[in-house]
Formats: C-alpha cells, sequence, structure tokens
C-alpha cells in the first residue's frame, strides 16, 4: 500500500469515497485527473474559509482607499482586522483604511426586524467621518437569510452622497470555500469599476492582477518592472486602489500572478477591452525570468528586451552569492507544501532552486484547472454547491476595444513558449510520485507528516503548531510568519534565509530532556551491566 | 497611524469601528478546549471555525482543534441537521474525542436549527457523549459566548448525587492558561480541594515534546464536570463572566455560589483567598503571607514611578474592571475604562471602583469601540495603555506607552504562560507597567537628566 492508500484507508466508506478522488499520486505518464472546489466534509476539520474571506478578506480589503463595511455580526469583520498581511501606504491625496475596521454590528433585532436601517446609518455616518472615495459593503451570513436588500442600499446611498457605493453578497454559506468569494469580488469589481476612469493610455503599460502584496510582494515585484521600464497602471489589488483600478483598461497586458482569485477579471478584461494575459511567477528565479522575458517578448521592443536582461542579469548577480551559501544548507531536503488557491504551484519553483525536494502538494480551494491546467476548463461542470455564486459575461466595449497583437504575431509568440490566456496548473511543474491533497484537513495533515516525514511543512497558522510540536519545522506560507517579501529577486533570498533558520533553529536539538536518554541510576544495584 | 481618526468626536448609533470584542462562538471554542478530550464543533458555515481556530492559535500560539458543520446553501435554506450529524459520525471515527461541544453560529441561529432534536437522533458511540450551547453571534460578544458553553456543560453533564465531594467548584472566568495554573496553585496552597472548569492550562499552553498530542494532558475531565453537581460551593471569579454558570449550576444541582472580581490586584486577591480560607478552615500557609508582603514591598518600593499616572484600560469586563483595581492600588488614574461586550453592569461596577478611591473625572463605558478611545485621548490623553494587540495603533499613533494584558494579544509570545491574577500575577503586572513607564523615561529624557540609578 502506498501512503495515500495507508491514509485513505483509515476513512469509513463513505469518507473514502468522497476522499479517494481528492488525494492523489502523480504518475508518470497518466493523465492525472483530481477532484476540486466540491462542498467539505462535514466535521473533517477542513482548512477551509468561507465565501465572505475570499471576497472581503482577500480581494477587496487590499484596496486601500475604499471604506469596507462588514455588514453582520461583529466576527466577519473583526476577523479580517489586519490579519492578512496586505500592505498598503496612503499619501497626501489617498485616504488608507488598511488600520480600520468598519462594520454594522449586526445585534438581534437587526436580525428579527431587518439590518437595512442600520446598514443605511453606517454608510451615512462612514461618510460623514471619512468622506471616502467609495465604500463597499460585504455581507454575512444571516444578511441573505433575513433578506436584507444591500445592493437597493448601495444604490440609494449612491445617489445620495455622490460617492461610489457597491455591495457585495458574499454570505459566507455561498459556494464551498473561499472560491466563491473571489469570484463575486471580481464580477464587482468588473462590472462597477474597472473601466470606469479615463485616464490617459501609457507605454509599457501592464496590470498586476491577483498581486495582495503580503509581506511587500507587489511592491517588490513593482520594483523590477519599473528598472525595466514598464507602466504599472493597477494592481489588483495589493496597495491597490479604487482610484487606479478605474483606469485598469488602459493597460496593454495584464499579468496574471493569482490565477484561481483574479482569473475571472483577466477573462473578461480580454473579451470587453481586448486586453491579452498572460500567467507570470514572480516566486522564484526560473519563474522570474521566464515572466519577464515573456513580457519583453510580448512588448517585442529591442530596448525594453535588452532592459529586461540587463535588469535579470544584475539583480541575479545581487543574490548570487547568499542563494548559493543557503543551498548549501538545503539540498537535499523534502518538503510539504499546502497553501490556499495559487502559492502552492509558485514555489515549487523556488524549493527546486534551493535542491528542496516538495514530496506532498496541496490546495485548500484550488479548481481542477489551478491543478491540472485551464485545458480541462470546457470538462469542468459547476456543481449543485457552487451555482448560487453568479457568472457574469461581459461584451466587447466598442470604444476601448484594442486589438495589441496581430495573428501572425500571436503565431511567432506561441513558438517562442509565450502562451497568452493560458495557465498549465500545478502538475506542469510536479514531480511524480508526489502525493497532491485537495481540501486538506487536519487528519491527512497529520498521517502524512507520519508517513512522508518531509524536513518541512508549509502552510499556514492552524497548521502551524500541531506541524512544530510533531518536530518538524514549519512556515507560513500565508502570513509569511510575519516576514517577507517574498517575491522577485530579494525575495527569494529572504525566503531562503527564512527556511535556513526554520531548519536549523538550535532548538530544534534540545527538545528531548537529557534523562529521557541517558540513564538516571548510575549501576551499583545489580542492573544488566 | 490611524491618520483618519478626528479629533471631533460624532455621534455613532450605528457603524462599529475597531471594536473591542468579537463574537459569540471563539469563546465556547476557547471554554470547550479547557474540556479533556473535547473536540469544540462549530454548527455554522466553515468559516466562523476557521477564524476562531486562527485567532486561538495566535493568542496562545499553540494548535486550536475545531471542527465544522461546513453548512452549504442548501443546509441554510433547509437546515443543517444532516450536516450536524454527518459531522458528529466522522468526527467520532477520524478524530475520537471524548465528547464532542458543539456552539452555534448566527448563520444555524438565524435560521433556528433545533440543537436538541438533532443531537437526540444523532448515533454517538458507547460511552461518547455530544452537548451543545448556542451562541448566536448577534448577542452579547465572545465573553458571552464562553460562559454559555460553560452552562452547556453543566446542563448536559453536571449531577447532584446527593453525595457531596467537598470540592470547591471554581469558574476561573476569561484567563488565560498561565492564570488557571496559578488558581490553581492557590487553591492547591490552600488545601482546598476543587472543580475547575474549564482549565486551558495543559491544552492551550502544551508542552512541546517532539510528538503532536491531539488531547493533551490538559482539561477538565468529563466526570470532574458531572461531579460539579456535588460541590460544596462554587466560586465564580469575574463576576460579568462568571455568575452566569453559576447561578445555572445552583438552580439545576442546588451548589450554591458566590461571584468574586477577577482576583487582580491586592484586594481581589484578598477576597479570593479569604473565600478560600473559609471554605478550607485552614489557616493561610506562610508562603501566602510572603507572596503578599512581597507584591506590597514592591508597590511601596516603586510608588513613585507610578503615583498620578493616568491610564486608559480596553478589554474583557472583568480582565478591565481587575486592572483597574491594581493601577487604583499603585496611585494611578483609570481614566478610561472600556469594554466592547455590552452591559450597562460594567459601568456600575467600574463607578463604584471609582467612588471607593475617590476618583472624580474617570470614565467607563460598556459596547464601545477603539476609535472612540481614540477620539477621547486625543481630546485628553493618558500616560498608559492597557490592552491587547489591537490598541498598539493608538499607542504609536498617540506615543503612548502600551502594556499588553488581555485577549487577544496577538503579536507577542510567552504572555499566555504567566500569570496575572494572584499576587504573583500582580507582581508580574507591577513588573509590565513599570517598564512602560520607566523605559519611556529613558527614552524621553534630556541626556543630562538620564539616571543611572531609579
Amino acid at each position: 500500500m502506498d501512503s495515500k492508500e495507508k491514509v485513505l484507508d483509515k476513512y469509513s466508506s463513505k469518507v473514502y469515497k468522497n476522499r479517494k478522488e481528492h488525494v492523489i499520486t502523480i504518475e508518470e505518464g497518466e493523465p492525472n485527473v483530481i477532484q476540486a472546489d466540491t462542498r467539505a466534509i462535514p466535521g473533517i476539520m477542513t482548512n477551509r474559509g468561507c465565501c465572505y474571506a475570499g471576497c472581503k478578506g482577500v480581494v477587496l480589503s487590499p484596496l486601500k482607499d475604499v471604506a469596507i463595511i462588514t455588514h453582520g455580526p461583529i466576527g466577519c469583520g473583526f476577523y479580517t482586522w489586519g490579519t492578512r498581511r496586505h500592505k498598503a501606504k496612503g499619501d497626501e491625496n489617498t485616504q488608507s483604511f488598511g488600520e480600520y475596521c468598519f462594520s454594522t454590528d449586526m445585534q438581534e433585532t437587526d436580525i428579527v426586524f431587518g439590518g437595512e436601517k442600520k446598514l443605511k446609518k453606517a454608510i451615512k455616518e462612514v461618510f460623514e467621518i471619512f468622506k471616502p472615495n467609495c465604500i463597499m459593503i460585504c455581507s454575512t451570513c444571516p444578511v441573505g437569510l433575513i433578506g436584507d436588500d444591500i445592493h437597493a442600499v448601495a444604490a440609494e446611498a449612491e445617489e445620495l452622497y455622490g460617492i461610489k457605493i457597491l455591495a457585495f453578497s458574499c454570505e459566507g454559506y455561498k459556494g464551498v470555500s473561499q472560491s466563491g468569494g473571489h469570484h463575486i469580488a471580481n464580477n464587482g469589481l468588473m462590472r462597477s469599476v474597472i473601466g470606469t476612469g479615463d485616464a490617459e493610455p501609457m507605454k509599457y503599460s501592464v496590470n498586476l492582477l491577483g498581486e495582495y502584496n503580503i509581506g511587500g510582494d507587489g511592491w517588490e515585484t513593482e520594483r523590477i518592472l519599473k528598472r525595466i521600464g514598464y507602466n504599472v497602471v493597477s494592481v489588483m489589488t495589493g496597495d491597490g486602489s479604487y482610484a487606479e483600478l478605474k483606469n485598469a483598461h488602459t493597460a496593454d497586458l495584464n499579468l496574471v500572478q493569482c490565477h484561481r482569485s483574479i482569473n475571472y477579471i483577466a477573462e473578461m478584461m480580454k473579451t470587453k477591452y481586448g486586453i491579452d494575459w498572460i500567467k507570470v511567477n514572480f516566486i522564484g528565479l526560473d519563474g522570474i525570468k521566464k515572466s519577464l522575458r515573456d513580457m519583453a517578448l510580448f512588448f517585442n521592443d529591442p530596448d525594453l528586451i535588452a532592459r529586461t536582461e540587463a535588469v535579470i542579469a544584475d539583480e541575479e548577480e545581487e543574490i548570487a552569492e547568499g542563494m548559493a551559501h543557503y543551498k548549501t544548507r538545503l539540498e537535499g531536503k523534502t518538503a510539504a507544501i499546502y497553501v490556499g488557491g495559487s502559492r502552492t504551484h509558485h514555489y515549487i519553483n523556488l524549493l527546486k532552486t534551493l535542491g528542496v525536494e516538495v514530496v506532498l502538494a496541496g490546495y485548500e480551494f484550488g479548481h481542477r484547472d489551478d491543478y491540472e491546467g485551464r485545458d480541462v476548463l470546457p470538462s469542468i461542470k459547476r456543481d449543485a454547491d457552487s451555482k448560487n455564486v453568479e457568472s457574469i459575461t461581459v461584451e466587447k466595449d466598442p470604444e476601448n476595444f484594442k486589438s495589441i497583437l496581430t495573428p501572425e504575431r500571436l503565431e511567432e509568440l506561441k513558438n517562442a513558449g509565450v502562451h497568452l490566456e493560458e495557465y498549465n496548473g500545478l502538475w506542469s511543474d510536479i514531480n511524480d510520485n508526489t502525493v497532491v491533497t485537495d481540501d486538506y484537513n487536519h487528519f491527512e495533515t497529520e498521517e502524512f507528516l507520519k508517513l512522508l516525514k518531509p524536513d518541512i511543512f508549509f502552510s499556514g497558522i492552524k497548521d502551524k503548531f500541531l506541524i512544530q510540536k510533531s518536530g518538524v519545522p514549519s512556515r507560513q506560507l500565508h502570513s509569511y510568519d510575519y516576514a517577507g517579501p517574498y517575491a522577485g529577486f530579494r525575495g527569494a533570498l529572504n525566503f531562503a534565509k527564512d527556511i535556513t533558520m526554520a531548519v536549523y533553529t538550535p532548538a530544534w536539538n534540545l527538545v528531548e530532556a537529557p534523562w529521557k536518554n541517558t540513564p538516571t541510576l548510575e549501576g551499583s544495584l545489580g542492573g544488566t551491566e | 497611524m490611524l491618520d483618519l481618526t478626528p479629533k471631533e468626536q460624532s455621534e455613532r448609533s450605528a457603524l462599529r469601528i475597531n471594536p473591542i470584542k468579537t463574537c459569540q462562538p471563539v469563546g465556547a471554542m476557547y471554554a470547550a478546549l479547557g474540556v479533556h478530550a473535547c473536540m469544540p464543533h462549530s454548527h455554522g458555515s466553515q468559516g466562523c471555525c476557521s477564524f476562531h481556530r486562527m485567532f486561538l492559535s495566535r493568542h496562545f500560539k499553540d494548535p486550536a482543534i475545531a471542527s465544522s458543520s461546513s453548512f452549504t446553501e442548501g443546509a441554510s435554506v433547509f437546515g443543517g441537521g444532516a450536516n450536524l450529524k454527518t459531522a458528529i459520525k466522522n468526527i467520532f471515527d477520524i478524530y475520537n474525542p471524548d465528547i464532542i461541544a458543539v456552539h452555534t453560529t448566527c448563520l444555524s441561529e438565524t435560521i433556528g436549527d433545533d440543537l436538541v432534536g438533532y443531537i437526540n437522533d444523532a448515533k454517538i458511540p458507547e460511552g461518547k457523549i455530544v452537548v451543545h450551547t448556542n451562541t448566536p453571534s448577534y448577542v452579547g460578544s465572545h465573553i458571552t459566548g464562553y460562559y454559555n458553553m460553560i452552562t452547556g456543560f453543566i446542563k448536559y453533564l453536571a449531577e447532584a448525587t446527593g453525595e457531596k465531594n467537598n470540592k470547591l467548584a471554581l469558574l476561573p472566568g476569561f484567563v488565560n492558561p498561565g492564570d488557571m495554573r496559578e488558581m490553581k496553585r492557590l487553591m492547591t496552597i490552600m488545601g482546598v480541594e476543587y472543580i475547575m472548569l474549564p482549565d486551558t492550562s495543559g491544552v492551550m499552553d502544551a508542552p512541546m515534546t517532539g510528538s503532536y498530542n491531539m488531547y493533551p494532558k490538559g482539561g477538565t475531565t468529563i466526570s470532574d464536570i458531572k461531579d460539579l453537581g456535588n460541590c460544596e460551593l462554587t466560586l465564580a471569579l469575574g463576576e460579568l463572566t462568571s455568575e452566569f454558570p453559576a447561578d445555572f449550576l445552583e438552580k439545576k444541582c442546588k451548589v450554591p455560589y458566590q461571584t468574586l472580581p477577577l482576583p487582580i490586584g491586592v484586594e481581589n486577591t484578598d477576597a479570593f483567598i479569604m473565600a478560600l480560607n473559609h471554605f478550607s478552615k485552614n489557616e493561610v500557609p506562610y508562603e501566602i503571607d510572603e507572596e503578599r508582603g512581597q507584591l506590597m514591598d514592591i508597590l511601596l518600593d516603586s510608588h513613585q514611578y507610578t503615583y498620578n499616572k493616568s491610564v486608559a484600560i480596553y478589554g474583557d469586563p472583568d480582565t478591565v474592571l481587575g486592572l483597574a483595581q491594581i493601577t487604583m492600588e499603585m496611585g494611578m488614574i483609570p481614566k478610561y475604562l472600556v469594554t466592547g461586550t455590552p452591559g450597562k453592569i460594567f459601568e456600575e461596577k467600574a463607578k463604584m471602583l471609582f467612588d471607593k478611591f475617590g476618583l472624580e473625572g474617570c470614565v467607563a463605558k460598556a459596547a464601545a469601540d477603539l476609535f472612540e478611545l481614540h477620539q477621547w485621548i486625543k481630546n485628553d490623553s493618558v500616560d498608559l495603555l492597557i490592552g491587547g494587540t489591537h490598541g498598539k495603533y493608538v499607542a504609536r499613533a498617540e506615543d503612548i506607552p502600551l502594556v499588553r494584558v488581555g485577549f487577544p494579544i496577538i503579536d507577542r509570545y510567552v504572555h499566555s504562560y504567566m500569570p496575572i491574577v494572584g499576587y504573583k500575577g500582580a507582581i508580574r503586572l507591577a513588573e509590565l507597567i513599570l517598564n512602560a513607564l520607566m523605559d519611556r523615561q529613558d527614552r524621553d529624557c534630556e541626556d543630562e537628566d538620564m539616571e543611572m540609578v531609579m
């Protein structure tokens, strides 16, 4: 029995039947198929969160100049206040709401008589105290059940105060994970924000999509892009803003870092404005270099291409010695990596560069295309649990639509290995025999730890201390354990340094008390000497 | 930092900004983790459960286990009965706890799920137990959820068999494992036999041994919870937190109760020791005299650095009242006392404290938030802040030293291991407060005013 079977075998037949589709071993030459984006099994201790977390916590919160009101009891707002490390910086022209948590703090009477009145009042109070340019409202579980019409309230308030006010129906029970929330947020931003600005188009302009600036990742990425000569029109949404997002349609190329959370907008912008997107990866040296070279080929400007190579050479030079040093300390180690919907893939190459092999991988809420590549999209059926998450369609915008590439150029790019509107998924970079676990849970985490004994385990806060207590170094790849950035060349070096620290911290050698492995009584009473 | 907070205050009746409370279920989860081999279970959509586990892990830097019913929209409309029954089966199959403690969320409460009915219908293995409590997030705060869960355990398990066990039932209030350890130590020194519910020591401060144990050694045992009904007396520490379950135990099992403030500071600890003394009828051992005397020695040695210093304290109601007491004993002025948990009784209790120490011009407010406290501070500042992590932004914005005490503290280590209760806890608080004020003096004084000896 392989380790996967050993773990699954402990389940009851009903759970086994469900989980065996989600836990697979990658086999050479096979079309590896996984089940994903289905409901979590009650009681199994899934690591997943909810739709509200995906919408408000992930996609919307990083927009710094937006005052987001959580419409619900206090918890949801409280837990998403300052806990995801999407860094942002305001200036004299840009309000920054990152340090604030706004909630309608619903009480029993609001549940009984409806919360619309309180929501209207809360909007008024936010408007009067802060005078923001944009307010967003995010609903929580009870809102949908009691029938508060937050969209009507938003429309009325928009009229009243003359600022943008958007509502998002991201009740926690919608869909099966955070993923539904991403989609809902994408729909709202596409429908009401993107394309409403009137900025002049710029040369070499790009949007950075699905980059949330955790620990400064987005800033590090932007630093490199600017060095080469790109203009970043907007970032969705790390250190992003409502003001920037309005003009996103003026860019020439969309760069998709997190495919899962933002591919909807990438697709819709292609349809509506003709803007191409490429899947980039600014984590790990190979990923960064490929991304930068793809971009240069897309714009096809000899100067840009030359600057790209110069910057790559310079940045690589800066970290080369450090990377080589850490590689000597990490070579031959094995790793497990369980993250949300994209980092699992992104970090595999960086780990490879450091000589670390991934033996166990998984997503909380990736879809099959994140594992298997977008080619499988036509064969994915949406099941009943996700039908309540709206899919919207957009039309070609007659005024702003542009075709940047000729069919010939498109063909050339394809031949050069630049794949527009494509993503090959986790499979494209994963080793044979790796165990892959979708919607990973506590039990499987514990069991695979024992069976596969990785030298380091990357996941989140809920697992961190159980892994560490098991004797295995654990680094969080959501919060980066309060460090970072990990993106870009300098980020790669930070990462290498941090995981070396996790593996070699002296306390690991002191865990066992000396009296546990040395006899306390020294032989006089007729021992077995 | 917090640049958008205006000095001018305006009336707010709908908008909560920067709360000093969170919602019920996380309190229930914490209480359930204080029962040995217990799996806390969140009956709602899974986001709540993840958020609550996350926050407990961030505060304690330890695993916080809990499962969820993982509601989908279908369950939200038609009821979560099937989800709960499936969950119960899976939890016992896979994780094998002795007991599952179910709490609810705003979702299952709004749709009116009948937990008693579901649990009666569920297949529960021989010798295993499922209990529940209702914890609607739109009522009260995490403190409410905490005492609702304790009450749930009592409701399902405590029995008066007619044979008294000569033990004291201790409800420790919403405190850290370090505090629970300190309370147990004091009861042991005082020769008091006790049952404490919950007891998160050994669970949320479990040692590193190299192998993970899902159900660590700590936690109140099920047999002890049953035996609560045979106790002589309940001591309910933290009146606003523990009176509710104490009262319930009295109604159910005729165990009389006495409420006391959390034993934070001299007089509150005195009251605790006196109550233990009254219960045990043993003489107070010298060890306690010595600790108390050390504390008094410290307060007198250091009074010049604390006398008349003003302080703002925010957090959970009983913790804030206890901290107000010790600061006043140190000669400080607790100018602002705020809690996010609703309840006018907090304000009344605070007023009684102000009167006792003859202080005027101090303000106490329940159902308040950090935004409001910050505005008060902008208008009339203080020398020191005491509370959880969320106040660090105010501390930085206004350049006021912050002493981290209470829940949640998610940006520092060690705190949950160390007590703030008892004379030992008071000594620790005195050190934290003095260090904060004296570090500030060292930082702010002119070079020529720097003191070598202080």
